[in-house]
């Protein structure tokens, strides 16, 4: 029978292979980005799980929440990407150091 | 028994295609199985009861997200197999971090499962009964209890739309807009004059 522990196995998987992808491709912006919708992907299973295993819709609503701030996140990210890109003809996250940070 | 066939199909599917989203050569390979993640992601919603938020999620992310990252992938113009170069080389960082957390999660869902650790006696309030209609219970929940949320989302949507737009529109000089002002202003007098030709003479622009 699937009860909530499988529900939670899923997003702890897709949670880790997110950061996994922040790591394994520290150059390339644009799978890091990818790579936090998974985690936020993660974050939604978690939400909606807990959701169903307590009989409160409260989850789905912050699912929903999520979901909105990632299309955010992407469309701000990637429109900063763009301009990075035409700026400096590369997106290796290792030249990012204009602000010398 | 459907169910859990349906579930085990439905988890593998996200988690493989989630491991060739991070790993896929081709970024835009990496964006098609995110797409493939995201459907069997609604799959396993759509079987935790919540078929709103599933559709959402195909509408949302497979519909918007996924083809601004693939409009994005495929307008810079990148050699991608540069950007790889330091995949061998953080692979040992990365998998040791990855574990960590992963032996972090799995401490934290088995002593989930070995009971809740009494910090109050309090019982949750406002537990909304599940209605028979998931996407009429979220209505009532989400224009009711949750409206101003509600609202601050759309206004994070629209400072978000605002600021892409902001971030990437740039005044080019070599196109010509209409200038509608200009236009209306004009006047036949100053547009057109009348000229008798002679016959035969042509006329002089």
């Amino acid at each position: 029978m699937i009860g909530l522990e499988h529900y939670l196995v899923v997003g702890t998987v897709l949670f880790v292979l997110g950061v996994l992808g922040i790591f394994l491709n520290r150059k390339n912006v644009i799978v890091i980005l990818m790579s936090i919708e998974l985690i936020l992907l993660a974050v939604n299973i978690n939400l909606v799980a807990f959701s169903s295993a307590l009989g409160d819709l409260t989850g789905q609503i912050f699912a929903m929440f999520v979901l909105t701030v990632a299309a955010g996140e992407a469309a701000i990210g990637l429109a900063i990407l763009v301009i990075y890109f035409r700026g400096r003809g590369t997106i290796a996250v290792d030249s990012v150091d204009r602000l010398k940070g | 028994m459907i169910q859990v066939l349906a579930f085990y199909l439905f988890a593998a599917l996200t988690i493989a295609s989630a491991v060739l989203v991070i790993s896929a050569r081709n970024p835009v390979h990496s964006v098609l199985w995110l797409i493939v993640a995201f459907f069997n992601a609604a799959g396993l919603m759509v079987l935790a009861g919540a078929e709103f938020i599933a559709m959402l999620l195909v509408i949302v992310y497979v519909g918007a997200v996924a083809v601004l990252f693939l409009f994005v992938v495929m307008m810079l113009d990148i050699d991608f197999s540069e950007l790889r170069a330091g995949f061998v080389r953080n692979f040992p960082l990365g998998l040791l971090i990855a574990l960590v957390l992963l032996a972090e999660l799995v401490f934290g869902i088995g002593a989930y499962q070995a009971g809740r650790i009494e910090l109050a006696t309090g019982t949750a309030d406002q537990v909304t009964a599940m209605a028979d209609s998931n996407i009429a219970a979220i209505g009532q929940v989400l224009y009711g209890q949750y409206l101003f949320l509600f609202e601050s989302a759309g206004i994070i949507l629209l400072v978000a739309m605002i600021g892409a737009i902001v971030l990437t529109h740039r005044d080019r000089k070599d196109t010509r807009p209409q200038n509608i002002g200009k236009q209306i202003r004009r006047r036949p007098g100053e547009a057109t004059r009348n000229v008798k030709p002679e016959i035969g003479q042509g006329v002089q622009l």
